[in-house]
């Protein structure tokens, strides 16, 4: 598997020598940042940290290389992704262009961004709560004797409503492999919790 | 490193990837049975999207395996070819995840003891030396982290409930005891891949297992079954009769219209 190069920055530099109508890096990211996850619209995949990189390829400086990465290994959005990427791409001039799939790094909720997670909250989704420690390497020592078999949360997650914390947990599994099924014991309404991952 | 790697270790590395792709998927289409059918609306939801997980992880294993096969052979398949043109004596699953669904005490005996070697096979795979098997095993660990905790909830949850719950857990588990050596006795082409730095080393997995599921059943107030005589065949092929019936279910549409898409 390729490595690809990651740039998160939102003013990536333009490619030396870029004609007067060829589009540059920073339109790329500026187009892409206009395409929204296909299960949460108010956010877009650059917020979600689905977006991994955007560069011309080096054989082919004409041709632009975007990298995104899935968030679970079953998410049927993933495919949707790319095509708005190759959709949104293509309408604003970018004729060639590949899109890479990046597995390692692991996809990680640490990569949304604090405006996505107020995003996500202002839809009635509770953000994750805390990281997740992912080591350098992407090895994961998970120690089994660690998990807990019952649904001891000790987090207490705050209703994306009424904020109140009075809140359980309903299913691990909610809409979506990436969210569990919380309800508010305050306001009583059921909500959605982007689990930490 | 890949033009030094001989004919036969490609096809080692071929069989092997089939191993870890062929149990999620055939365990994936085992819940995808229950969809509709769950006890409530959320464990419907949650089945499915374990099985979701599971299926997602099938692909990568199963996309790494074609293009290996690739390296070898006229030419490699892609994942679907792999998924859906393979007869039952081709695929490499283990026998405990294409037993039926039974009950949902039966379904839940079942994700458990498999999660719980899931998890610790996942973790190891994700140090393999292979750096593109490290990196959807890392991946998948996470995902296979959530799901242990469910099924182990369940486990407890029946166990631990009422007299019947308790019975009819107690009751799969004992059923189910029989399938779950195969998961820590590896075969020539493992031994081979471990000594390359490539395959997890299943035998190191055994006690951290044991001593896990143990834990999970004390709380559940379940009695471990005694060592028992334990059947083997799904890494080389042979399986037991319900697999070919969940193929012919899987299968049917690529079957009679080979090559459909949508």
């Amino acid at each position: 598997m390729s490595v690809a190069l990651v740039n998160l920055s939102n003013d990536a530099p333009e490619a030396t020598g870029a004609s007067a109508v060829r589009p540059s890096l920073a339109d790329a990211w500026r187009v892409i940042s206009e395409v929204a996850d296909p299960e949460i619209p108010s956010v877009s995949i650059i917020e979600l940290g689905i977006l991994r990189g955007v560069r011309w390829d080096v054989d082919d400086p004409e041709s632009l290389v975007v990298t995104v990465t899935p968030t679970y290994s079953g998410c049927p959005a993933t495919e949707m992704i790319a095509a708005s990427i190759r959709s949104a791409l293509t309408t604003a001039g970018f004729d060639l262009l590949r899109i890479e799939t990046s597995l390692a790094p692991a996809w990680t909720t640490d990569w949304i961004t604090p405006e996505g997670r107020r995003k996500l909250r202002d839809f009635g989704i509770a953000p994750p709560d805390g990281a997740k420690a992912v080591t350098s390497t992407g090895a994961v020592a998970i120690d089994v004797a660690g998990i807990s078999p019952l649904r001891r949360s000790t987090a207490a997650i705050a209703c994306p409503r009424c904020t109140s914390k009075r809140t359980e947990l309903l299913s691990q599994f909610g809409s979506a492999a990436c969210k569990a099924h919380y309800r508010c014991l305050d306001c009583l309404e059921p909500f959605d919790y982007f689990k930490p991952h | 490193m890949t033009a030094s790697i001989p004919a036969t270790r490609n096809e080692a590395l071929f069989q092997y990837l089939l191993r870890l792709a062929d149990s999620p998927l055939v365990l994936a289409q085992r819940l995808g049975e229950w969809i509709g059918h769950g006890p409530a609306l959320e464990e419907d939801i949650a089945q499915a999207n374990v099985g979701l997980d599971l299926l997602g992880q099938a692909r990568l294993w199963l996309g790494l395996a074609g293009e290996v096969e690739a390296r070898y052979a006229l030419a490699g398949r892609d994942e679907d070819q792999l998924a859906f043109l393979r007869d039952s004596a081709d695929f490499r699953n283990l026998l405990l995840v294409e037993q039926p669904n039974g009950s949902f005490a039966d379904t839940a005996a079942r994700q458990f003891l498999f999660d719980a070697w899931h998890v610790l096979l996942l973790s190891e795979l994700s140090r393999s030396g292979d750096a593109r098997i490290a990196g959807i095993a890392a991946k998948a660990a996470k995902e296979a982290t959530y799901h242990i905790e469910r099924s182990a909830d369940w486990v407890i949850r029946l166990g631990d409930g009422t007299d019947e719950s308790h019975m009819r857990m107690q009751a799969a588990i004992d059923a189910l005891w029989t399938y779950t050596g195969e998961m820590f006795t590896p075969d020539a082409i493992e031994l081979e891949l471990i000594d390359a730095g490539v395959a997890a080393d299943v035998r190191s997995l055994a006690e951290p297992w044991r001593r896990h599921v143990h834990a999970v059943f004390e709380e559940a107030t379940l009695t471990a079954p005694a060592e028992a005589f334990m059947q083997q065949g799904g890494k080389r092929g042979v399986h037991t009769e319900h697999l070919g019936h969940l193929l012919a279910e899987m299968q049917v549409l690529q079957r009679s219209y080979q090559g459909a898409h949508w």
